[in-house]
């Protein structure tokens, strides 16, 4: 139930917009959110954003497991 | 898609499988407890218990919000769709559970305005569109929903919708966890923490499970690669401490916002996990408040209190005593075409998940 995937912003205006993801746009409410921009990737639960993603955070991880 | 592919590599797997193998020490079992319903599936589904070493046990743990409803409170659900002029609205996940007498779908079938709706959202659109009716939303969920429904709740205020409430079945998971490390049977050396409840309470909540219970934890996403970095983690820790496997989503402060809309909205109660029983501070009821958007104070239903298959060791196998594998009635009277225990019902439950995927 607490499934949730990152997409990516298309639109925003003030607590309303789009995201995308796999080729499927769809409506999300950005409330429980602040300083979001188009661009940038969040995590959608039950249409709601509820975390932004961090490239930087992604990368580091994936880097870390290669110098394994 | 991003964020998830690269999550799922092979190349990256592989190395974690073999730097697993190469940490773990033969003469010890290393009992790793995952907590949410979303990571068993996910163990299952890309086969990590296969390719982990035969002494890293994993155990799958309470975080499925619809094995956890008590069957009261689906009694409750359908006898209010059976008032004139309601619509539920509900996530689709719990259609098919199965209350004392009837489950909601059939009862849907029978004519019941029983809607399934994707988010809050759609069920304030359905409140708006129908004003002569009462449309309840049955809130069930952890601490990464809660805040989609306290927002629902905030903005029928704001809106002044008076046709709109929640019947609250909430529940918070640290409590639960300390539960489960309480029991005396309990033999958990660390946790796999849900990742999308940590992303929301921030990883402060955790810190007696490390210090009081001695269980290591790690905030762990729900991608294969993720899971196996996180069981990494927790077997290279040198005392049990509280990490995030799971940075990309995970702030280690949380969401302070959708924490300030569940305060706002609800406030704790003690409640009832199915299974499991009574545990204090473990549930989120509606403050009073908000009293009138409380669908269990809007509609007086009686309901008689219902009576489990004696038979059913669901609690023990969300407690991690027991495996579904224990269960006499496990695919044979249970199955998930008809299932006797919550643990079945939900495509997230334990004995659903080793149904479906083998049994090891």
């Amino acid at each position: 139930m607490c499934l949730a995937i990152p997409m990516k912003v298309v639109k925003i205006d003030g607590d309303q917009g789009m995201v995308a993801a796999g080729g499927l746009t769809r409506k999300a409410n950005f409330i429980l959110m602040k300083d979001i921009k188009p661009g940038d990737y969040v995590l959608l639960h039950a249409g709601f954003a509820i975390a932004k993603v961090k490239p930087e955070e992604a990368r580091q991880t994936i880097k870390l497991i290669r110098e394994l | 898609m991003k964020y998830i592919d690269e999550f799922r590599s092979r190349a990256l797997t592989s190395r974690l499988i073999s730097r697993i193998r190469s940490v773990a020490d033969e003469g010890r079992e290393y009992r790793y407890m995952e907590v949410c319903g979303t990571h068993t599936m996910a163990i299952f589904k890309y086969g990590l218990r296969e390719l982990l070493p035969r002494n890293i046990r994993l155990i799958s743990g309470p975080g499925c919000p619809v094995c956890v409803t008590p069957l009261e409170y689906l009694d409750r659900a359908i006898a209010i769709a059976g008032l004139p002029k309601v619509i539920i609205t509900t996530f689709g996940d719990m259609l098919r559970v199965p209350g004392s007498s009837s489950t909601l779908e059939n009862e849907r079938a029978g004519g019941k305005h029983i809607k399934v709706v994707y988010s809050t959202d759609d069920a304030l659109d359905i409140a708006n569109r129908n004003t002569d009716k009462e449309v309840v939303f049955l809130g069930v969920g952890f601490e990464t929903t809660v805040p989609t429904v306290a927002a629902s709740i905030m903005s029928a205020a704001k809106q002044g919708i008076h046709n709109y409430s929640v019947l609250c079945a909430h529940k918070t998971m640290p409590e639960a966890l300390g539960a489960i490390m309480a029991h005396r049977d309990a033999r958990i050396d660390g946790f796999l923490l849900p990742g999308h409840v940590s992303a929301i309470t921030g990883m402060k909540p955790y810190g007696f499970l490390a210090k009081r219970y001695g269980a290591g934890c790690v905030a762990a996403g729900f991608e294969p690669v993720d899971m196996l970095q996180a069981i990494l983690m927790l077997m290279e820790q040198k005392r049990p401490i509280v990490e995030v496997q799971y940075k990309r989503i995970v702030d280690p402060l949380g969401n302070r916002l959708a924490r300030k809309a569940i305060e706002k909205v609800f406030e704790k109660s003690s409640s009832e996990w199915r299974g499991i029983g009574k545990l204090k501070n473990s549930g989120l009821r509606i403050r009073k408040e908000f009293s009138r958007f409380d669908a269990s104070l809007k509609f007086r239903v009686k309901t008689v209190r219902p009576r489990e298959d004696k038979s059913c060791i669901c609690g023990a196998v969300l407690k991690g005593i027991k495996t579904p594998v224990d269960c006499k009635l496990f695919g044979k009277k249970c199955t998930p075409a008809d299932p006797v225990g919550s643990c079945m019902v939900s495509s997230e439950g334990t004995c659903a998940a080793y149904y479906k995927y083998g049994r090891r």
